[in-house]
């Protein structure tokens, strides 16, 4: 239980710092600070030009007469970032005009990498889960019956899982793309990508899942089941759920950073999210600029991000299938 | 000086004769027993030898002027080749090559070349009209589809050339053509002897493909095919027959091999570059600029900025007639003055040239960049970006703000629209980034579609479904009537409304008229005004709403002799005759 702790818990740290993004993020991630285009991340001190120590980390600023000046970090301030309101969102930090607190530095357009990359991580982890979640459902329910029922259904089901694997995807989506309405607002993108990403994905979880249900079915205690009376319904909820959804579980923590990485691969091929909402794969896109990266590593903050993810969900898999092998479910 | 009498032989040509008016009188038929009529250029005298390797980013499909389409085999073929008459690509302006000199008829309509005396081919057969009939026979063979053949057709009839002599040909246009002469550039002049049988035969386009042994392939030009290595290096050899010299009368090339090496992606090319590898790049990004720059000061290599070259980058609004329904409801917008204005104010070029070009371009409120010295027109108004200005605009057209700030038409309609770009111009996408967030400020929303470059054309030149574009153009010249197609309200790539039956709008009747008689008209000053009036009315108008030129960049080693590069395509290799090795280190 232990193994499986750690990674389980930070993978949910993630997920709440991304979602809690208006508030931990400095910045709108949409606003372009024009005059710093490239900027590296901005310094913190503690320890001012005179030696002094100072509590309250500090950022430093020069002014139009190029006078330094130190500008403290506020906690939980309302921001002025909502120009034509006047008044902003409270964030964890900030700092007052005219310093910037680009922790992740910015990018080509002088936008935020920081507030970028936690927006973008609602957007890229978002479709993981709600992809994994299609993906899931519509397999273990595919799989759970060609699983249990064979003959023609079986038949039919992974006749079909075999078109959906063999099928190039990424050529048909961008010819797709190429024939969709252009004007797609954000949300809508969103859902497309989520339900290609889910619709091309049930195949392998239902053959998977397909696998473990035909498996458990044949064993001597569900034999036993059946013959004392009990329904398919029963048998299924009862015998074959529990042992499917174990499996599904540790799909589950295999497939959310693999579409994670189909909706960075799809952003990259500029299938994704337009602009100016931020994706990671939007974000790494900008990567493909080698000599850009190099010169300005903090380009790359999105590749680190999604590095420690993966990391993540893969240890919480580990984690998850050496419970289930524990458990004796699949043996 | 008549007027109708071309001026040219200025400095280039110390062997030439003084040009008459009216017809040139006929030169000695004997063309191969005459001693070499050779062009003297001009440039610093140099050192014979050594090679010179640069980067071609793809390797040639072919070695066929007539079925050369791609710059790769563009760029091989031209060091092979010659033309009749050619661009200067310093200068700009038209000068003598294979012709030694040209007169023409008080009507514009008759030329008579003279061609230079003992000029051979690099295998060593004599060169004369015959060839240079046979060439133009060639372009404008139908079943050839060669790029050039266009440029060739004057309101969509055929030039006619035809021999006057061995070293004589006369050239017969169907109508009056303003500098005509530049349309003899790039058509080159091909050896009858070598391909006049597979012409005949209908198998010329498939001839020198790049499979040919390097000894068929033959030219006029400074070098010839040496050694072809699929996805490795093309090796070019000295054309010892070269019919052009320096001031001191050394035969020109001076550089024994010209080597292209296949380094697809510009990284490495960089890479090599910096490794003294590659001694030239053609084009250098911005991004990869910055980082040449920043070294260059120890390094053995020069990057030259030559400013804004004549690429254009441009928004334009989809005014087409048989459009989508979705379209059509915008298009009361797109068609209004006004409207194109405003967003033409909203946008920040300033921004644009500094974020998506690192500094290096130049922000343009007319379609002629200042790369193009002969012909921009330096009194249109250059507004400075303005978002009240715009917002004032587009209230006179009837727009209002909502309360949360959202531009709306008089029907109470939000204003939306997307921008198609191509998604892998990483330039372009800032540039689209940009836009959306100025046009933003206005309570304009914008979605911006990025898709592959071929379903961008597609849609804007034959489903018209799409709403607004980001997109640029090359000028192949300086000269306007190779963008005939453009501006003419009937030409296929009038980009915003393609090949119209009847101008839609009094302005482009006007452009037409203007275009058409600027195509027609022999003196040059009148051409110029009226060329100045369309960049004019299109500066108005706005039907391309011009925002940057990206500077052209190259780089070459230091030690490299008459580096002169130009805005005009081959930026470094124009001269390729003129090249030298100062050192002996650079000589490999």
């Amino acid at each position: 239980m232990t193994r499986l702790l750690g990674p389980a818990v930070g993978v949910v740290a993630v997920y709440v710092v991304v979602l809690a993004a208006p508030f931990v993020a400095p910045y709108d991630p949409a606003v372009q600070h024009r005059d710093h285009p490239l900027a590296a991340p901005t310094a913190l001190h503690m320890i001012d030009r005179d030696g002094r120590f100072h509590l309250r980390p500090f950022v430093e600023s020069e002014d139009a007469d190029g006078a330094t000046h130190a500008y403290p970090l506020r906690v939980f301030a309302r921001s002025s970032d909502d120009v034509d309101t006047g008044r902003g969102s409270r964030h964890l930090v900030s700092v007052d005009p005219p310093a910037n607190l680009f922790l992740f530095g910015t990018d080509t357009l002088g936008r935020d990498q920081f507030s970028r990359l936690l927006y973008g991580g609602r957007i890229s982890l978002g479709v993981g889960l709600l992809a994994t979640a299609l993906a899931l459902g519509v397999g273990l329910l595919l799989g759970s019956l060609a699983g249990f029922f064979g003959g023609w259904i079986d038949a039919a089901v992974m006749a079909v899982s075999d078109v959906f694997i063999a099928l190039p995807w990424l050529y048909l989506l961008l010819a797709l793309r190429a024939a969709m309405p252009l004007d797609v607002a954000p949300a809508r993108a969103l859902a497309s990508i989520v339900i290609v990403i889910g619709i091309a994905g049930w195949a392998r979880p239902a053959r998977l899942i397909r696998g473990v249900v035909l498996s458990v079915r044949n064993r001597d205690f569900v034999a036993a089941a059946a013959a004392s009376g009990a329904s398919p319904a029963r048998v299924l909820r009862s015998h074959v759920a529990p042992a499917a959804l174990s499996v599904a579980l540790t799909q589950a923590s295999i497939l959310i950073p693999q579409y994670t990485l189909a909706e960075i691969t799809l952003s990259f091929f500029g299938i994704g999210i337009g602009e100016p909402t931020p994706s990671w794969g939007a974000m790494i896109g900008v990567m493909l600029r080698q000599e850009l990266t190099i010169a300005h590593w903090w380009l790359a903050a999105p590749a680190a991000a999604l590095i420690g993810v993966s990391l993540l969900y893969h240890a919480t898999a580990d984690a998850l299938q050496r419970r289930t092998l524990a458990l004796g479910v699949t043996r | 000086m008549r007027r109708w009498l071309v001026a040219v032989l200025l400095t280039a040509v110390a062997a030439a004769p003084p040009i008459a008016a009216g017809a040139a009188r006929a030169q000695p038929a004997d063309a191969s027993t005459q001693a070499t009529d050779r062009m003297v250029v001009d440039g610093d005298i140099g050192r014979s030898g050594g090679t010179l390797v640069v980067a071609a980013r793809a390797e040639p499909k072919t070695f066929n002027p007539i079925a050369a389409l791609d710059s790769p085999s563009r760029d091989v073929i031209w060091r092979m080749q010659a033309d009749l008459i050619h661009i200067n690509r310093e200068t700009q302006r038209a000068e003598p090559a294979l012709a030694r000199a040209w007169t023409v008829s008080p009507d514009g309509l008759h030329y008579v070349i003279n061609l230079r005396r003992g000029v051979r081919f690099s295998d060593g057969h004599p060169f004369d009209a015959d060839d240079v009939v046979f060439s133009f026979n060639a372009y404008l063979d139908e079943r050839l589809h060669a790029a050039q053949r266009d440029l060739l057709l004057i309101g969509g009839k055929p030039i006619a050339v035809r021999k006057i002599d061995a070293l004589t040909i006369g050239v017969d246009l169907p109508a009056p053509y303003a500098a005509a002469e530049r349309l003899f550039d790039s058509v080159a002049i091909l050896p009858r002897h070598r391909l006049e049988a597979p012409w005949k035969a209908g198998t010329l386009a498939a001839a020198w493909g790049v499979a040919t042994a390097p000894a068929e392939i033959v030219g006029l030009g400074p070098f010839r095919l040496e050694r072809f290595r699929p996805g490795e290096d093309i090796v070019l050899a000295r054309n010892p027959n070269y019919w052009k010299e320096d001031r001191a009368h050394t035969p020109l090339p001076y550089l024994a091999r010209l080597t292209f090496a296949v380094v697809p992606s510009e990284e490495a090319q960089v890479v090599r570059l910096r490794a003294g590898e590659l001694d030239v790049l053609n084009r250098v990004s911005t991004q990869h600029a910055a980082t040449l720059d920043r070294d260059q000061a120890s390094a053995p290599y020069v990057l030259r900025d030559l400013g804004p070259g004549l690429e254009y980058h441009f928004l334009f609004f989809n005014q087409n007639e048989s459009v989508p329904a979705a379209v059509r409801a915008k298009q009361a917008w797109f068609g209004d003055d006004r409207f194109r204005r405003a967003i033409s104010l909203a946008i920040d070029r300033a921004s644009l040239v500094r974020l998506a070009y690192s500094g290096r371009g130049t922000p343009i409120w007319g379609h002629v960049t200042p790369g193009n010295r002969l012909w921009a027109n330096t009194a249109i108004a250059h507004p400075a970006a303005s978002t009240s200005a715009a917002l004032a605009l587009l209230t006179q057209a009837g727009f209002t703000r909502g309360a949360d700030g959202t531009l709306a038409d008089a029907r109470g309609t939000a204003v939306s629209f997307s921008i198609l770009v191509a998604a892998g111009n990483a330039a372009l996408n800032d540039m689209a980034a940009i836009v959306q967030d100025d046009l933003r400020k206005l309570g304009i929303t914008v979605q911006i579609a990025a898709l592959d470059f071929s379903a961008v054309l597609s849609r804007v030149l034959e489903s018209h479904d799409y709403d607004a574009c980001l997109l640029r153009l090359v000028s192949g010249d300086v000269d306007p009537n190779p963008e005939m197609n453009v501006w003419l309200s009937n030409g296929p790539t009038h980009l915003w409304h393609p090949l119209q039956t009847k101008p839609a709008t009094d302005w482009e009747a006007e452009v037409d008229r203007l275009m058409r008689e600027q195509m027609t008209t022999l003196d040059a000053a009148a051409r110029k005004q009226l060329y100045d009036r369309v960049q004019a009315i299109v500066a108005e108008k706005l039907p391309l709403v011009p925002l940057v030129s990206p500077n052209i960049i190259v780089a070459a080693k230091r030690t490299l002799g008459n580096f002169r590069p130009a805005v005009l395509d081959h930026y470094t290799l124009w001269n390729a005759e003129q090249l030298f090795w100062r050192t002996a280190e650079g000589r490999r």
